[in-house]
Protein backbone atom coordinates (compact mmCIF):
# COMPACT_ATOMS: atom_id res chain seq x y z
CA UNK A 1 0.00 0.00 0.00
CA UNK A 2 2.83 2.34 0.88
CA UNK A 3 4.32 1.79 -2.57
CA UNK A 4 1.39 3.56 -4.16
CA UNK A 5 2.54 6.80 -2.63
CA UNK A 6 6.19 6.21 -3.28
CA UNK A 7 7.64 8.58 -5.82
CA UNK A 8 8.50 6.76 -9.04
CA UNK A 9 12.14 7.15 -9.91
CA UNK A 10 14.27 6.35 -12.93
CA UNK A 11 17.97 5.49 -12.82
CA UNK A 12 20.14 7.39 -15.28
CA UNK A 13 21.99 4.84 -17.40
CA UNK A 14 25.05 7.06 -17.57
CA UNK A 15 25.59 8.48 -14.08
CA UNK A 16 23.23 6.18 -12.12
CA UNK A 17 21.49 9.15 -10.49
CA UNK A 18 17.99 8.44 -9.17
CA UNK A 19 15.68 10.96 -10.77
CA UNK A 20 11.95 11.24 -10.26
CA UNK A 21 9.95 10.34 -13.35
CA UNK A 22 8.12 13.64 -13.28
CA UNK A 23 11.23 15.81 -13.10
CA UNK A 24 12.86 13.74 -15.83
CA UNK A 25 9.83 14.23 -18.05
CA UNK A 26 9.80 17.96 -17.35
CA UNK A 27 13.46 18.02 -18.33
CA UNK A 28 12.71 16.27 -21.68
CA UNK A 29 14.35 13.06 -20.47
CA UNK A 30 17.73 14.70 -20.15
CA UNK A 31 19.39 13.66 -16.88
CA UNK A 32 19.50 16.74 -14.63
CA UNK A 33 22.65 15.41 -12.99
CA UNK A 34 24.86 14.55 -15.97
CA UNK A 35 23.02 15.94 -19.01
CA UNK A 36 22.83 12.51 -20.67
CA UNK A 37 20.10 12.13 -23.30
CA UNK A 38 18.00 9.23 -22.08
CA UNK A 39 15.89 7.20 -24.49
CA UNK A 40 12.29 8.26 -24.98
CA UNK A 41 9.17 6.31 -25.90
CA UNK A 42 7.40 7.00 -29.19
CA UNK A 43 4.44 8.86 -27.66
CA UNK A 44 6.73 10.99 -25.46
CA UNK A 45 8.66 11.94 -28.60
CA UNK A 46 5.52 12.93 -30.44
CA UNK A 47 4.27 14.86 -27.38
CA UNK A 48 7.52 16.82 -27.35
CA UNK A 49 7.17 18.16 -30.90
CA UNK A 50 3.51 17.99 -31.92
CA UNK A 51 1.06 20.74 -30.97
CA UNK A 52 -1.09 19.60 -28.07
CA UNK A 53 -4.04 17.46 -29.13
CA UNK A 54 -3.19 17.41 -32.85
CA UNK A 55 -1.67 13.93 -33.12
CA UNK A 56 -3.95 11.45 -34.84
CA UNK A 57 -2.55 7.93 -35.03
CA UNK A 58 -2.74 5.93 -38.27
CA UNK A 59 -2.68 2.14 -38.73
CA UNK A 60 -2.28 1.51 -35.02
CA UNK A 61 -4.38 -1.64 -35.47
CA UNK A 62 -1.80 -3.40 -37.66
CA UNK A 63 -0.09 -6.11 -35.65
CA UNK A 64 2.63 -8.66 -36.31
CA UNK A 65 2.27 -12.29 -37.32
CA UNK A 66 4.75 -15.10 -36.88
CA UNK A 67 4.53 -16.04 -40.54
CA UNK A 68 7.74 -18.07 -40.71
CA UNK A 69 7.01 -19.81 -37.37
CA UNK A 70 10.23 -18.46 -35.87
CA UNK A 71 10.95 -20.09 -32.50
CA UNK A 72 9.84 -17.93 -29.59
CA UNK A 73 8.61 -15.00 -31.70
CA UNK A 74 4.98 -15.15 -30.52
CA UNK A 75 6.08 -14.95 -26.89
CA UNK A 76 8.52 -12.15 -27.67
CA UNK A 77 5.78 -10.11 -29.34
CA UNK A 78 3.36 -10.59 -26.44
CA UNK A 79 6.11 -9.72 -23.97
CA UNK A 80 7.13 -6.60 -25.93
CA UNK A 81 3.55 -5.35 -26.12
CA UNK A 82 3.05 -5.90 -22.40
CA UNK A 83 6.33 -4.36 -21.25
CA UNK A 84 6.30 -1.37 -23.61
CA UNK A 85 2.56 -0.71 -23.49
CA UNK A 86 2.62 0.15 -27.20
CA UNK A 87 1.41 -1.79 -30.25
CA UNK A 88 4.62 -1.97 -32.32
CA UNK A 89 8.09 -0.48 -32.74
CA UNK A 90 6.87 2.54 -34.67
CA UNK A 91 3.93 4.87 -34.09
CA UNK A 92 2.70 6.84 -37.10
CA UNK A 93 0.13 9.53 -37.68
CA UNK A 94 -0.66 13.06 -38.69
CA UNK A 95 -0.17 16.11 -36.50
CA UNK A 96 0.63 19.79 -36.47
CA UNK A 97 3.93 21.35 -35.52
CA UNK A 98 3.53 25.06 -34.81
CA UNK A 99 0.19 24.84 -36.63
CA UNK A 100 1.82 23.34 -39.74
CA UNK A 101 0.24 20.03 -40.76
CA UNK A 102 2.61 17.11 -41.26
CA UNK A 103 2.91 13.35 -41.12
CA UNK A 104 4.98 12.08 -38.20
CA UNK A 105 6.49 8.85 -36.99
CA UNK A 106 8.44 7.86 -33.92
CA UNK A 107 10.17 4.55 -33.37
CA UNK A 108 10.39 3.08 -29.91
CA UNK A 109 13.32 1.05 -28.61
CA UNK A 110 11.15 -0.38 -25.82
CA UNK A 111 9.42 -2.61 -28.38
CA UNK A 112 11.88 -5.32 -29.44
CA UNK A 113 14.70 -2.78 -29.67
CA UNK A 114 12.82 -0.82 -32.32
CA UNK A 115 13.43 -3.60 -34.81
CA UNK A 116 11.75 -3.39 -38.21
CA UNK A 117 9.43 -6.17 -39.28
CA UNK A 118 6.45 -6.19 -41.63
CA UNK A 119 4.29 -3.97 -39.41
CA UNK A 120 6.94 -1.28 -39.02
CA UNK A 121 7.54 -1.41 -42.79
CA UNK A 122 3.84 -1.32 -43.62
CA UNK A 123 2.95 1.48 -41.21
CA UNK A 124 5.80 3.64 -42.54
CA UNK A 125 5.02 2.85 -46.19
CA UNK A 126 1.37 3.80 -45.66
CA UNK A 127 2.44 6.99 -43.90
CA UNK A 128 4.72 8.08 -46.77
CA UNK A 129 2.03 7.18 -49.32
CA UNK A 130 -0.56 9.18 -47.38
CA UNK A 131 1.83 12.12 -47.06
CA UNK A 132 2.63 11.97 -50.79
CA UNK A 133 -1.08 11.94 -51.62
CA UNK A 134 -1.90 14.83 -49.30
CA UNK A 135 1.28 16.83 -49.97
CA UNK A 136 2.42 16.65 -46.35
CA UNK A 137 5.99 16.83 -45.09
CA UNK A 138 7.17 13.86 -43.00
CA UNK A 139 9.03 14.32 -39.71
CA UNK A 140 10.32 11.10 -38.20
CA UNK A 141 12.31 9.92 -35.19
CA UNK A 142 14.44 6.83 -35.72
CA UNK A 143 15.70 4.39 -33.12
CA UNK A 144 16.30 0.79 -34.00
CA UNK A 145 18.53 -2.20 -33.64
CA UNK A 146 17.88 -2.93 -37.32
CA UNK A 147 15.78 -5.45 -39.21
CA UNK A 148 13.77 -7.90 -37.08
CA UNK A 149 15.42 -11.28 -37.67
CA UNK A 150 12.38 -13.16 -36.36
CA UNK A 151 10.59 -12.26 -39.60
CA UNK A 152 13.41 -13.53 -41.81
CA UNK A 153 13.50 -12.24 -45.38
CA UNK A 154 10.25 -10.29 -44.88
CA UNK A 155 12.01 -7.89 -42.52
CA UNK A 156 14.90 -7.36 -44.93
CA UNK A 157 12.50 -6.53 -47.75
CA UNK A 158 10.87 -3.78 -45.66
CA UNK A 159 14.03 -1.75 -46.24
CA UNK A 160 13.33 -1.71 -49.98
CA UNK A 161 9.60 -1.19 -49.52
CA UNK A 162 9.93 1.82 -47.23
CA UNK A 163 12.76 3.34 -49.31
CA UNK A 164 10.51 3.09 -52.36
CA UNK A 165 7.72 4.92 -50.56
CA UNK A 166 10.17 7.61 -49.39
CA UNK A 167 11.22 8.06 -53.04
CA UNK A 168 7.62 8.37 -54.16
CA UNK A 169 7.01 11.01 -51.48
CA UNK A 170 10.16 12.88 -52.46
CA UNK A 171 9.48 12.75 -56.21
CA UNK A 172 6.14 14.41 -55.50
CA UNK A 173 8.11 17.37 -54.11
CA UNK A 174 7.60 16.79 -50.40
CA UNK A 175 9.96 17.37 -47.49
CA UNK A 176 11.25 14.60 -45.25
CA UNK A 177 13.15 15.37 -42.05
CA UNK A 178 14.69 12.59 -39.99
CA UNK A 179 15.78 12.91 -36.40
CA UNK A 180 18.34 10.22 -35.55
CA UNK A 181 18.09 9.21 -31.92
CA UNK A 182 20.01 6.74 -29.77
CA UNK A 183 20.52 4.10 -31.13
CA UNK A 184 19.85 4.03 -34.90
CA UNK A 185 21.60 1.08 -36.49
CA UNK A 186 21.54 -1.70 -39.10
CA UNK A 187 18.75 -1.91 -41.64
CA UNK A 188 17.04 1.26 -40.46
CA UNK A 189 20.23 3.31 -40.91
CA UNK A 190 20.68 1.61 -44.29
CA UNK A 191 17.23 2.71 -45.45
CA UNK A 192 14.83 5.46 -44.39
CA UNK A 193 16.95 6.94 -41.56
CA UNK A 194 19.55 8.14 -44.06
CA UNK A 195 17.07 9.27 -46.71
CA UNK A 196 15.88 12.55 -45.18
CA UNK A 197 16.23 15.77 -47.14
CA UNK A 198 17.42 17.07 -43.81
CA UNK A 199 18.98 14.80 -41.22
CA UNK A 200 19.15 15.91 -37.60
CA UNK A 201 20.85 13.93 -34.86
CA UNK A 202 20.46 14.10 -31.10
CA UNK A 203 23.65 14.75 -29.11
CA UNK A 204 25.74 11.61 -28.59
CA UNK A 205 23.21 9.34 -30.33
CA UNK A 206 24.73 6.10 -31.64
CA UNK A 207 24.24 5.99 -35.40
CA UNK A 208 25.79 3.38 -37.67
CA UNK A 209 25.30 0.39 -39.90
CA UNK A 210 27.51 -2.42 -38.58
CA UNK A 211 27.68 -3.23 -34.88
CA UNK A 212 30.78 -2.13 -32.99
CA UNK A 213 31.57 -5.67 -31.84
CA UNK A 214 31.33 -7.09 -35.37
CA UNK A 215 33.68 -4.39 -36.66
CA UNK A 216 36.21 -5.08 -33.90
CA UNK A 217 36.07 -8.83 -34.51
CA UNK A 218 36.38 -8.48 -38.29
CA UNK A 219 39.14 -5.90 -38.41
CA UNK A 220 40.96 -6.65 -35.16
CA UNK A 221 41.26 -2.90 -34.65
CA UNK A 222 40.29 -0.85 -31.61
CA UNK A 223 37.47 1.58 -32.34
CA UNK A 224 38.30 5.29 -32.08
CA UNK A 225 36.73 7.34 -29.26
CA UNK A 226 33.31 8.66 -30.21
CA UNK A 227 32.96 6.12 -33.05
CA UNK A 228 29.45 6.12 -34.59
CA UNK A 229 28.24 8.88 -32.29
CA UNK A 230 26.22 11.82 -33.63
CA UNK A 231 29.28 14.08 -33.53
CA UNK A 232 31.22 11.52 -35.62
CA UNK A 233 28.32 11.29 -38.10
CA UNK A 234 28.21 15.09 -38.38
CA UNK A 235 31.98 15.33 -38.80
CA UNK A 236 31.90 12.80 -41.64
CA UNK A 237 29.12 14.59 -43.45
CA UNK A 238 26.16 12.27 -42.84
CA UNK A 239 23.99 14.59 -40.74
CA UNK A 240 23.05 18.22 -41.23
CA UNK A 241 23.00 19.26 -37.60
CA UNK A 242 23.00 18.10 -34.01
CA UNK A 243 20.05 19.66 -32.25
CA UNK A 244 19.37 19.67 -28.50
CA UNK A 245 15.96 18.66 -27.20
CA UNK A 246 14.91 22.02 -25.73
CA UNK A 247 15.14 23.62 -29.19
CA UNK A 248 14.12 20.63 -31.31
CA UNK A 249 10.51 21.64 -31.80
CA UNK A 250 11.38 25.21 -32.76
CA UNK A 251 14.11 23.96 -35.13
CA UNK A 252 11.68 21.56 -36.82
CA UNK A 253 9.09 24.33 -37.05
CA UNK A 254 11.61 26.66 -38.68
CA UNK A 255 12.60 23.98 -41.19
CA UNK A 256 8.97 23.25 -42.04
CA UNK A 257 8.22 26.94 -42.37
CA UNK A 258 11.03 27.73 -44.79
CA UNK A 259 9.89 24.88 -47.01
CA UNK A 260 6.34 26.17 -47.29
CA UNK A 261 6.94 29.90 -47.26
CA UNK A 262 7.12 31.58 -50.69
CA UNK A 263 8.73 34.90 -49.75
CA UNK A 264 9.01 36.58 -46.38
CA UNK A 265 7.76 40.10 -46.06
CA UNK B 1 22.97 -33.66 -52.64
CA UNK B 2 22.16 -30.66 -50.45
CA UNK B 3 19.22 -31.16 -48.15
CA UNK B 4 19.15 -29.06 -45.01
CA UNK B 5 19.06 -25.27 -45.03
CA UNK B 6 22.54 -25.19 -43.53
CA UNK B 7 23.86 -27.50 -46.28
CA UNK B 8 22.74 -24.82 -48.71
CA UNK B 9 24.50 -22.15 -46.67
CA UNK B 10 27.68 -24.23 -46.82
CA UNK B 11 27.24 -24.77 -50.57
CA UNK B 12 26.61 -21.05 -51.16
CA UNK B 13 29.83 -20.21 -49.30
CA UNK B 14 31.99 -22.97 -50.81
CA UNK B 15 35.32 -21.76 -52.19
CA UNK B 16 34.54 -23.87 -55.28
CA UNK B 17 31.30 -22.06 -55.97
CA UNK B 18 30.80 -20.05 -59.15
CA UNK B 19 30.10 -16.46 -58.07
CA UNK B 20 29.86 -13.02 -59.67
CA UNK B 21 33.25 -13.00 -61.37
CA UNK B 22 32.63 -16.42 -62.91
CA UNK B 23 29.30 -15.38 -64.38
CA UNK B 24 30.69 -12.10 -65.72
CA UNK B 25 33.42 -14.10 -67.47
CA UNK B 26 31.09 -16.80 -68.75
CA UNK B 27 27.88 -14.94 -69.56
CA UNK B 28 29.09 -11.60 -70.82
CA UNK B 29 30.82 -11.14 -74.18
CA UNK B 30 33.28 -8.31 -74.87
CA UNK B 31 33.15 -7.21 -71.22
CA UNK B 32 34.75 -3.85 -70.45
CA UNK B 33 35.37 -3.35 -66.74
CA UNK B 34 34.63 0.14 -65.43
CA UNK B 35 36.15 1.27 -62.16
CA UNK B 36 35.59 3.79 -59.41
CA UNK B 37 32.78 5.67 -57.69
CA UNK B 38 34.03 9.16 -58.78
CA UNK B 39 33.81 10.16 -55.12
CA UNK B 40 36.55 8.47 -53.18
CA UNK B 41 37.85 5.22 -54.60
CA UNK B 42 37.36 1.91 -56.31
CA UNK B 43 36.08 -1.14 -54.45
CA UNK B 44 37.42 -4.44 -55.74
CA UNK B 45 34.56 -6.36 -54.06
CA UNK B 46 32.35 -5.10 -56.89
CA UNK B 47 33.30 -5.92 -60.47
CA UNK B 48 31.25 -3.86 -62.88
CA UNK B 49 31.15 -2.81 -66.47
CA UNK B 50 29.44 -3.14 -69.83
CA UNK B 51 29.20 -5.94 -72.36
CA UNK B 52 26.80 -8.17 -74.23
CA UNK B 53 24.54 -10.92 -72.97
CA UNK B 54 23.31 -12.87 -75.99
CA UNK B 55 24.06 -9.83 -78.17
CA UNK B 56 22.03 -7.57 -75.87
CA UNK B 57 24.10 -4.70 -74.42
CA UNK B 58 23.94 -4.82 -70.61
CA UNK B 59 25.50 -3.16 -67.58
CA UNK B 60 26.78 -5.79 -65.19
CA UNK B 61 27.43 -5.32 -61.47
CA UNK B 62 28.83 -8.31 -59.62
CA UNK B 63 30.08 -9.02 -56.12
CA UNK B 64 33.37 -10.88 -56.32
CA UNK B 65 35.39 -12.35 -53.46
CA UNK B 66 38.54 -13.27 -55.44
CA UNK B 67 40.63 -16.42 -55.88
CA UNK B 68 43.96 -16.32 -54.06
CA UNK B 69 44.24 -15.25 -50.44
CA UNK B 70 45.92 -12.00 -51.47
CA UNK B 71 43.18 -11.29 -53.99
CA UNK B 72 40.52 -12.09 -51.41
CA UNK B 73 42.02 -9.71 -48.87
CA UNK B 74 42.04 -6.96 -51.48
CA UNK B 75 38.37 -7.62 -52.15
CA UNK B 76 37.40 -7.95 -48.46
CA UNK B 77 36.22 -11.46 -49.36
CA UNK B 78 33.51 -9.94 -51.52
CA UNK B 79 32.08 -7.64 -48.84
CA UNK B 80 31.51 -4.25 -50.49
CA UNK B 81 32.52 -0.92 -49.00
CA UNK B 82 30.46 2.25 -49.57
CA UNK B 83 32.60 2.92 -52.65
CA UNK B 84 31.39 -0.37 -54.13
CA UNK B 85 27.73 0.55 -53.71
CA UNK B 86 28.36 4.06 -55.05
CA UNK B 87 30.22 2.66 -58.07
CA UNK B 88 27.25 0.34 -58.67
CA UNK B 89 24.82 3.25 -58.52
CA UNK B 90 26.99 5.38 -60.82
CA UNK B 91 26.95 2.63 -63.42
CA UNK B 92 23.23 2.03 -63.00
CA UNK B 93 22.65 5.71 -63.75
CA UNK B 94 24.87 5.39 -66.81
CA UNK B 95 22.82 2.38 -67.91
CA UNK B 96 19.60 4.35 -67.39
CA UNK B 97 20.89 7.16 -69.59
CA UNK B 98 21.46 4.75 -72.46
CA UNK B 99 18.41 2.55 -71.82
CA UNK B 100 20.58 -0.49 -71.15
CA UNK B 101 19.32 -3.27 -68.85
CA UNK B 102 21.23 -3.82 -65.59
CA UNK B 103 22.17 -7.29 -64.38
CA UNK B 104 23.40 -7.65 -60.78
CA UNK B 105 25.08 -10.73 -59.30
CA UNK B 106 24.80 -11.03 -55.53
CA UNK B 107 27.06 -13.30 -53.48
CA UNK B 108 28.69 -12.11 -50.29
CA UNK B 109 28.22 -12.41 -46.57
CA UNK B 110 27.26 -8.73 -46.45
CA UNK B 111 28.49 -5.16 -46.51
CA UNK B 112 32.02 -4.76 -45.16
CA UNK B 113 32.01 -4.03 -41.42
CA UNK B 114 34.97 -1.67 -41.09
CA UNK B 115 35.84 1.57 -39.33
CA UNK B 116 36.54 3.27 -42.66
CA UNK B 117 33.32 1.90 -44.19
CA UNK B 118 31.34 3.48 -41.33
CA UNK B 119 33.27 6.76 -41.66
CA UNK B 120 32.29 6.95 -45.29
CA UNK B 121 28.63 6.12 -44.70
CA UNK B 122 27.98 2.43 -45.31
CA UNK B 123 24.36 2.87 -44.22
CA UNK B 124 23.85 5.92 -46.43
CA UNK B 125 25.38 4.15 -49.44
CA UNK B 126 23.04 1.16 -49.12
CA UNK B 127 20.00 3.39 -48.47
CA UNK B 128 20.77 5.48 -51.53
CA UNK B 129 20.87 2.38 -53.74
CA UNK B 130 17.50 1.10 -52.46
CA UNK B 131 16.01 4.54 -53.04
CA UNK B 132 17.42 5.12 -56.52
CA UNK B 133 16.97 1.58 -57.83
CA UNK B 134 13.24 1.74 -57.13
CA UNK B 135 12.79 4.34 -59.90
CA UNK B 136 15.71 3.57 -62.21
CA UNK B 137 14.24 3.85 -65.70
CA UNK B 138 15.66 0.65 -67.17
CA UNK B 139 15.08 -3.04 -66.39
CA UNK B 140 17.03 -4.44 -63.42
CA UNK B 141 17.59 -8.18 -63.04
CA UNK B 142 19.21 -9.33 -59.80
CA UNK B 143 20.62 -12.82 -59.47
CA UNK B 144 21.53 -14.27 -56.07
CA UNK B 145 24.36 -16.64 -56.97
CA UNK B 146 25.88 -17.30 -53.55
CA UNK B 147 25.19 -16.01 -50.06
CA UNK B 148 22.77 -13.10 -50.12
CA UNK B 149 23.79 -11.46 -46.88
CA UNK B 150 21.41 -8.86 -45.48
CA UNK B 151 21.29 -5.16 -46.45
CA UNK B 152 24.60 -5.44 -48.24
CA UNK B 153 22.99 -7.89 -50.67
CA UNK B 154 19.69 -6.02 -50.97
CA UNK B 155 21.66 -2.94 -52.11
CA UNK B 156 21.95 -4.72 -55.49
CA UNK B 157 18.66 -6.57 -55.10
CA UNK B 158 15.90 -4.10 -55.94
CA UNK B 159 15.28 -5.82 -59.27
CA UNK B 160 12.21 -6.16 -61.52
CA UNK B 161 12.97 -9.85 -61.40
CA UNK B 162 15.06 -11.54 -58.73
CA UNK B 163 16.49 -14.90 -59.73
CA UNK B 164 18.10 -17.30 -57.25
CA UNK B 165 20.37 -20.22 -57.92
CA UNK B 166 18.94 -23.36 -56.32
CA UNK B 167 21.65 -23.60 -53.66
CA UNK B 168 22.02 -19.88 -53.04
CA UNK B 169 20.65 -18.44 -49.79
CA UNK B 170 19.26 -14.99 -49.01
CA UNK B 171 18.78 -13.82 -45.44
CA UNK B 172 18.32 -10.85 -43.15
CA UNK B 173 21.16 -12.09 -40.91
CA UNK B 174 23.76 -14.86 -41.13
CA UNK B 175 22.74 -18.10 -39.38
CA UNK B 176 25.77 -17.65 -37.10
CA UNK B 177 24.75 -14.10 -36.19
CA UNK B 178 21.19 -15.21 -35.56
CA UNK B 179 22.29 -18.16 -33.43
CA UNK B 180 24.59 -16.06 -31.28
CA UNK B 181 21.80 -13.59 -30.56
CA UNK B 182 19.15 -16.24 -30.00
CA UNK B 183 21.02 -19.08 -28.32
CA UNK B 184 24.19 -17.19 -27.36
CA UNK B 185 26.14 -19.72 -29.40
CA UNK B 186 27.02 -19.54 -33.10
CA UNK B 187 27.36 -23.34 -33.10
CA UNK B 188 23.57 -23.42 -33.35
CA UNK B 189 23.81 -21.95 -36.87
CA UNK B 190 22.17 -25.00 -38.52
CA UNK B 191 19.02 -24.53 -36.39
CA UNK B 192 19.07 -20.80 -37.12
CA UNK B 193 19.38 -21.49 -40.85
CA UNK B 194 16.21 -23.61 -40.69
CA UNK B 195 14.36 -20.99 -38.67
CA UNK B 196 15.30 -18.10 -40.97
CA UNK B 197 13.73 -19.78 -44.06
CA UNK B 198 16.52 -18.65 -46.34
CA UNK B 199 16.56 -21.20 -49.18
CA UNK B 200 15.62 -20.48 -52.79
CA UNK B 201 12.50 -22.63 -52.38
CA UNK B 202 11.38 -20.70 -49.26
CA UNK B 203 11.85 -17.36 -50.97
CA UNK B 204 10.08 -18.53 -54.11
CA UNK B 205 7.12 -19.71 -52.01
CA UNK B 206 7.08 -16.34 -50.21
CA UNK B 207 7.01 -14.58 -53.62
CA UNK B 208 10.12 -12.63 -52.66
CA UNK B 209 11.94 -13.98 -55.74
CA UNK B 210 10.53 -14.89 -59.14
CA UNK B 211 12.71 -17.66 -60.51
CA UNK B 212 14.96 -20.47 -59.33
CA UNK B 213 17.73 -21.91 -61.53
CA UNK B 214 18.14 -25.61 -60.83
CA UNK B 215 21.62 -26.71 -59.93
CA UNK B 216 21.45 -30.15 -58.40
CA UNK B 217 22.34 -32.89 -60.86
CA UNK B 218 23.56 -30.42 -63.46
CA UNK B 219 27.02 -29.52 -64.70
CA UNK B 220 28.28 -25.98 -64.23
CA UNK B 221 28.08 -25.50 -68.03
CA UNK B 222 24.40 -26.48 -68.05
CA UNK B 223 23.67 -24.22 -65.07
CA UNK B 224 25.42 -21.29 -66.75
CA UNK B 225 23.50 -21.85 -69.99
CA UNK B 226 20.17 -22.04 -68.10
CA UNK B 227 20.92 -18.83 -66.25
CA UNK B 228 21.88 -17.08 -69.47
CA UNK B 229 18.62 -18.12 -71.07
CA UNK B 230 16.60 -17.04 -68.03
CA UNK B 231 18.20 -13.58 -67.92
CA UNK B 232 17.69 -13.13 -71.67
CA UNK B 233 14.03 -14.08 -71.38
CA UNK B 234 13.44 -11.68 -68.50
CA UNK B 235 15.19 -8.83 -70.32
CA UNK B 236 13.02 -9.28 -73.43
CA UNK B 237 9.86 -9.48 -71.30
CA UNK B 238 10.74 -6.31 -69.39
CA UNK B 239 11.72 -4.45 -72.56
CA UNK B 240 8.18 -4.90 -73.85
CA UNK B 241 6.85 -2.75 -70.99
CA UNK B 242 6.70 1.02 -71.05
CA UNK B 243 8.92 2.71 -68.45
CA UNK B 244 5.77 3.67 -66.49
CA UNK B 245 4.58 0.05 -66.44
CA UNK B 246 8.04 -1.21 -65.55
CA UNK B 247 8.36 1.16 -62.57
CA UNK B 248 4.80 0.58 -61.38
CA UNK B 249 5.37 -3.19 -61.40
CA UNK B 250 8.69 -2.83 -59.57
CA UNK B 251 7.13 -0.65 -56.88
CA UNK B 252 4.13 -2.96 -56.44
CA UNK B 253 6.28 -6.04 -56.24
CA UNK B 254 8.16 -4.74 -53.18
CA UNK B 255 5.09 -2.89 -51.89
CA UNK B 256 3.26 -6.19 -51.44
CA UNK B 257 5.94 -7.89 -49.35
CA UNK B 258 5.02 -8.13 -45.69
CA UNK B 259 2.76 -10.18 -43.48
CA UNK B 260 0.59 -8.70 -40.74
CA UNK B 261 -2.92 -8.69 -39.39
Amino acid sequence: MFNLFKKKTVTCKKCSAEVSEKSLKDNLYICPECNAYLRMGAYERLDMVCDKGTFCETDGDLTSLNHISFPGYDDKLADAAEKSGISEAVICGTAEIDSMPCAVFAMDSNFMMGSMGSVVGERLTRLFELAAEQGLPVVGFTTSGGARMQEGIFSLMQMAKVSGAVKKHSDAGNLYVTVLTDPTTGGVTASFAMLGDIIIAEPNALVGFAGARVIEQTTGKALPAGFQRAEFILEHGFADAIVERPVLKSTLANILKIHTCKARR
Amino acid sequence: MENTAYDRVTAARSSQRALGGYYVKNLIDDFIELHGDRRFGDDAAIVSGIGYLDNQPVTVIAMERGDTLEDRMKRHFGCPTPEGYRKALRLMKEAEKFGRPVVCFIGSSGAYPGIDAEERGQGEAIAENLYEMMTLKTPIISVVVGEGGSGGALALGVGDTVIMMENAVYSVISPEGCASILWKDSANAPEAAEALKLTSQDLYDFKVIERVIEENGKSQEEITADLKQAISEVISQKQKLSIEELLAERYDKFRKIGVYK
